[in-house]
């Protein structure tokens, strides 16, 4: 009690921990996965195709054209979710929420299949089109199709509770699925191979030319999501509190779920449907930084979402005799029982069911 | 100095009109107490006050700004608000929750800077909540909270505060102490405090001037002129209780 500013003080050691620690363990991981996959390269051979690609072609090929955008991907998808997890579970005042569990990723889904039919009914031409441009109009797909299922989602929040928007949202997330599925069997198979493999995620379907077109809307939305973070700090409060204390709280509610869409709807449309990241890097980061304050978690959850992501992709790349595994099962072993434990524990949650 | 100007709170129909046409003038040091029955609307017409929901007509203005017009950033340094409301919020503790209190004044990161930290400290002086300030909020007991909540309100440094029903979860002496303290916050600062309470005893003691929100119109006085004139029994008189002059209590009307 002798010292008033203590708290605050003792929170900021660990963050100036844990931030170079992801950092290191982030690339320890990532040069992992850049040399041992289906073809085990090993770090020399690894360093020969980043340094001095001519010496060794096929290492450089592999590393170069397959590895490092798969890793770039990874690294930025987590991290994008992760901080969409942050802005999501402030601002429905949801610990369970996120992108994911509230079907904004179906969302997203839903809205890339529409735009992968039409172009397939709509003839080779559209096709054609499509798979030049994949991103912009998968991309554009994916906001539309978030945007609306966010839009949904923020306006029931306000209608029902915690429990019942999260069962709704994964209820959503079925839905979608069966429908694409549905889709998919309809459509021609030009159409249907442009989102093929779309019902679980993937980081390895990225070039680096895709990449740019991921980067920019993230970018923006890590902007927002920064910019916001002071207002999402005051809803920690409740509404009426953030209001009285200066808070546009009608143009800080459009502004995150602006931010959300800009980062979720990307990653759905280059890598699917990639769960569980957004809804448990924020319990992470809020347990390293121990306050629920937003700014210093946004870059916590994006280093642990970036990590998570990498890691799990690195699990799924490793030499395993039989054909891959995938994504969203190795997610799930990790995700599940950290939810089925926060459901368990969590005091707000085990009171609101 | 605030200043209700025909100041008519309520909803869209079918609830319409709450609380009619108030016009008055409070100057600083004022401590007032909100009293009325359950639902007469005294919450509605703190909100519409303090700008958290729109007048149906006429304003309240802080030294000629209408409270409705300003920006949300500059209505925060003008009024704080506590309520009833019971916050939950895992992951913050006492200090951080009194430190939101400086966000009309921090800049877009929210920094607090070495002025902003000895406002927040002695905000929570003041409001006798600096012994369980490191403590995580959620883990605080109703009483402990509200001293919170109220260190918050101090730390925003407004000229008016408005606290709706705050001591409604806490035992009597914790009743007595949180008004006493902010009738003090109120007479030594010179701050406008409105405070509205379920409690009548407490608030004709204890308030330099009463306002009563009965059937849709409020009536203002001081408590001993409120007591006389009856304004007070026609407010809350019903078939089984009765405000009795003299004794200033409420009585079994039966036993009259």
């Amino acid at each position: 009690m002798s010292d008033p500013a203590s708290p605050t003080v003792t929170a900021l050691p660990s963050v100036n921990v844990a931030t170079p620690a992801f950092l290191a363990a982030l690339l320890c991981v990532s040069l992992f996965t850049l040399s041992y996959g289906q073809v085990a390269l090993g770090f020399e051979r690894l360093f020969a195709a980043l340094i001095s690609p001519a010496s060794d072609p096929v290492a450089a090929q592999i590393v170069r054209d397959i590895r490092l955008p798969r890793v770039a991907t990874g690294v930025i998808a987590g991290a994008a979710l992760g901080v969409s997890g942050v802005l999501m579970q402030a601002l429905f005042r949801n610990p369970m929420a996120d992108a994911w569990s509230l079907g904004l990723l179906a969302g997203g889904q839903l809205g890339v299949a529409l735009i992968a039919t039409a172009a397939a009914f709509a003839g080779p031409a559209a096709i054609s089109f499509l798979t030049t441009f994949q991103g912009v109009g998968l991309t554009t797909g994916a906001l539309i199709g978030v945007a609306v299922f966010a839009a949904a989602m923020a306006g029931l929040s306000r209608r029902v509770g915690n429990i019942t928007l999260l069962v709704v949202g994964l209820m959503l997330g079925f839905t979608v699925q069966g429908l694409v599925s549905v889709v998919i069997h309809f459509a021609n198979r030009v159409g249907g191979r442009v989102y093929s493999g779309w019902n679980d995620g993937t980081f390895a379907s990225t070039t680096f030319g895709d990449l740019a077109f991921m980067s920019v809307p993230i970018a923006l939305g890590v902007v927002i999501a920064v910019a916001s973070a002071k207002g999402l700090s005051a809803m920690l409060l409740g509404e009426t509190y953030a209001k009285s204390m200066g808070t546009d709280v009608r143009r800080l509610r459009w502004l995150t779920l602006g931010a959300v869409v800009l980062l979720v709807a990307p990653v759905t449309a280059y890598c699917g449907p990639v769960t569980f990241i957004g809804l448990i890097v924020p319990h992470f980061a809020r347990a390293i930084a121990r306050t629920s304050q937003i700014l210093p978690l946004l870059p916590l959850a994006a280093l642990s979402g970036a990590l998570l992501a990498v890691s799990a992709d690195a699990v799924v790349h490793l030499p395993w005799e039989q054909h891959f595994l995938h994504l969203n099962a190795i997610l799930a072993l990790v995700g599940a029982p950290v939810v089925i434990m926060l459901l368990l524990f969590s005091p707000s949650l085990r009171g609101s069911a | 100095m605030l200043e209700l100007k025909g100041l008519t709170s309520g909803y869209q129909e079918p609830r319409g009109v709450v609380v009619g046409a108030v016009t008055l003038k409070l100057p600083p040091g004022s401590f007032i107490c909100v009293v009325g029955r359950n639902g007469a609307g005294k919450s509605t017409l703190m909100r519409t006050i303090c700008g958290l929901q729109p007048a149906l007509a006429g304003a309240a203005t802080v030294d000629g700004a209408d409270v409705a017009g300003i920006v949300a950033r500059d209505r925060a340094q003008a009024i704080a608000v506590v309520t009833t409301e019971r916050v939950s919020s895992p992951g913050l503790t006492a200090r951080d929750v009194v430190e939101l209190g400086r966000q009309p004044y921090t800049d877009w990161r929210g920094r607090l800077s070495a002025n902003d930290r000895e406002i927040v400290a002695s905000a929570m002086d003041k409001a006798g909540a600096t012994p369980f300030a490191p403590k995580p909020f959620d883990s605080l007991s109703d009483g402990e909270r509200q001293r919170v909540m109220i260190a918050r309100a101090f730390a925003q440094s407004s000229k008016i505060m408005v606290l709706d029903e705050i001591t409604a979860f806490l035992d009597l002496p914790g009743r007595v102490e949180i008004m006493a303290l902010l009738r003090r916050q109120a007479e030594e600062a010179g701050k406008i405090v409105l405070l509205s309470s379920h409690d009548l005893d407490l608030s004709l003691e204890l308030a330099r001037e009463l306002w009563i929100v009965d059937n849709g119109r409020l009536v203002f006085g001081e408590p001993t002129e409120l007591v006389s004139s009856g304004a007070i029994a026609n407010a809350f008189d019903s078939h089984d209780v009765a405000f009795n002059t003299e004794q200033r209590r409420f009585v079994f009307a039966q036993a009259e």
